[in-house]
């Protein structure tokens, strides 16, 4: 195992969602990631599942590590949509915890979908019970999913996983599959109070 | 991080090929020299040779000094050289001068061996696909069959785009800096104005001047005053000269009053100084006429099929010349053809210039870009 394997295999150890995403992923896919950082998720699913694929990225310091670390990626802005590639040109499009500082959400939703055959998005979930109470306590939630102040956050899109439900089915996008973390553990039962990441699964509807 | 400095003195070498070179007009060049110079050390298998094919005015003195004394390095020495972001302790770099040009390969101001008399209007109008037809010619004479990557900015970037066009199997990186698939009708008509500057000028005689032992000064002056406004960006010009006056008041002439105006007069004088007319007009004819996926339909993803090379691509944001959307057609094709490719859009004040610049960030992505391209045996 190459240098750069070990380094990705060790930084995805302390994100149990990065092992997740990958169970939903068939090894040797094509897969685009939508704000990949710094590239360890594409980095981790080339070294565990031979993925082929790219990284988009916005930020000039993010770009230069994702490339530096070997991920292919291209600098452009999501908002601007992704016209870029073409309709079904990857196996799954990811959005990891990238969906609340999207401005067009609806837009880049239906661009994952029309540009990759299925799509994963994870999100913080709003209706988290830490940030009901907050919010009860009379201020707007911080927590280790949520960690801005309200003043520089950049989460413009924040929902909960009953709002982002109901967008699946206004906007005809079929779950596959959901999972709901707290603390890196699965959580079950009423996932919408006490879950605090949400991942979802996704393709088209038929 | 190692020591950076200049690559030092170098000094420029010539090939003679003697092989006729047959060109895509259906003309042939019967033999020609190229000049080129090399920095670094070519290593034991021959796999950490760099090409860098040059822009509009460029030529093979891309690193270091021929003398201590000499005021400028070569045109890109802040990119080549010891630990530098091509680093010549790493990489074998030749630098060449294209066909055509006037800088020491076989050009319009050469020597025509059958008539004794330079070529002037005789020489043949060249393609890109021609020039890299004759670099690679001067890897094969080199001893290099594979180049670890071909590198270029502006109509450079174009070489290096049909390098991994017509010689897929040897080169495994190709950078394209602000670089486009064609030029656009508004860059065609740059460059006709700049022609016809050159052509209507008195002193071109249909391109055989030589004999009258004169040169098309004005008319090169003023193509190249045309270029200098379009490198630039609007912003650029205004942050370096604004309104200046250069003796600050209004003298209600027309002499050099403006800062702007005693740039461009000073950029221009020096290049007619330095420059071929008939040189400058086979390069832009060169540009206007690439465009690799015009034998495909215009589709550019069928044109870079044969592509095999990994890719680096850059622009920069306020180059209106050679656009970030241009080079985002390059790498949606490159996408297509599901090719291995990173694309930076570098935020610069510069416009089209910026690709010569010293910009961190710019610098950082080329220099961690190159250190990652392995190679074989060491020297």
């Amino acid at each position: 195992m190459s240098n750069s394997s070990i380094k990705f295999v060790d930084a995805a150890k302390s994100r149990h969602d990065f092992a997740l995403i990958a169970k939903w992923i068939k090894p040797g896919a094509k897969v685009l990631d939508l704000g990949c950082g710094d590239g360890t998720l594409l980095g981790y699913l080339r070294d565990t599942l031979q993925v082929r694929g790219y990284g988009v990225e916005k930020d000039d310091a993010n770009w230069l590590a994702s490339m530096s670390n070997g991920v292919d990626v291209i600098q452009m802005d999501l908002e601007a949509g992704l016209s870029g590639f073409e309709a079904k040109s990857f196996d799954v499009v990811i959005l990891s915890q990238t969906l609340q500082a999207v401005l067009n959400t609806e837009g880049i939703v239906q661009e994952m979908l029309r540009v990759g055959h299925e799509a994963i998005v994870t999100f913080p979930n709003f209706g988290y019970w830490r940030h009901r109470f907050q919010l009860i306590a009379g201020q707007m939630p911080v927590s280790k999913n949520l960690p801005y102040q309200w003043y520089d956050t950049p989460n413009v899109h924040l929902c909960t996983i009953k709002d982002f439900d109901e967008f699946c089915i206004q906007h005809r996008i079929e779950v596959m599959e959901r999972m709901v973390l707290t603390d890196q553990q699965p959580i079950h039962m009423m996932p919408n109070l006490r879950g605090s990441l949400a991942m979802y699964h996704l393709k088209p509807a038929e | 991080m190692s020591e950076t400095s200049s690559i030092g003195i170098v000094a420029p070498q010539i090939a003679h090929f003697t092989e006729p070179l047959p060109l895509k007009s259906g003309e042939v060049l019967p033999q020609y020299d190229l000049v080129y110079e090399t920095y670094g050390t070519l290593n034991a298998d021959k796999s950490n040779a760099v090409m860098i094919c040059h822009a509009l005015s460029g030529h093979h003195h891309v690193a270091g000094k021929y003398a201590e004394t000499d005021k400028h390095a070569g045109w890109w020495d802040n990119m080549i050289g010891p630990g530098k972001p091509l680093d010549t302790n790493r990489f074998f770099v030749i630098g060449l001068n294209n066909l055509g040009g006037c800088h020491g390969s076989t050009g319009p101001s050469s020597i025509h061996p059958e008539t004794g008399k330079p070529w002037g209007s005789a020489f043949p109008v060249l393609t890109v696909e021609d020039w890299v037809t004759s670099q690679a010619r001067l890897a094969d004479y080199l001893g290099i069959h594979q180049l670890a990557a071909i590198v270029g900015g502006s109509l450079g970037g174009m070489q290096a785009l049909q390098w991994t066009i017509s010689y897929p199997e040897r080169v495994r990186h190709a950078l394209v800096i602000a670089a486009a698939p064609n030029l656009t009708a508004q860059n065609i008509a740059f460059n006709e104005v700049a022609r016809q500057a050159i052509i209507t000028d008195p002193e071109f005689h249909g391109g055989d001047y030589y004999a009258h032992k004169v040169v098309p000064r004005r008319g090169l002056r003023i193509a190249r005053m045309l270029g200098h406004i379009t490198y630039l960006s609007d912003d650029a010009m205004g942050a370096k000269f604004g309104r200046k006056l250069r003796e600050g008041e209004i003298k209600y002439s027309f002499d050099v009053e403006f800062e702007m105006e005693s740039y461009l007069r000073y950029q221009g004088d020096k290049f007619a100084g330095e420059f071929d007319a008939n040189t400058y007009l086979r390069m832009t004819r060169a540009l206007d006429y690439f465009d690799p996926a015009l034998a495909h339909g215009g589709d550019l993803s069928r044109a870079l099929a044969p592509a095999q090379a990994d890719f680096l691509v850059v622009s920069f944001t306020s180059d209106w010349r050679f656009s970030p959307a241009r080079s985002r057609e390059i790498v949606k094709a490159l996408l297509d053809n599901e090719l291995s490719v990173s694309y930076a859009e570098v935020t610069a004040a510069h416009g089209h210039d910026a690709f010569l610049m010293q910009d961190a960030h710019y610098h950082a992505i080329l220099r961690n870009y190159l250190k990652k391209i392995k190679l074989g045996g060491q020297a």
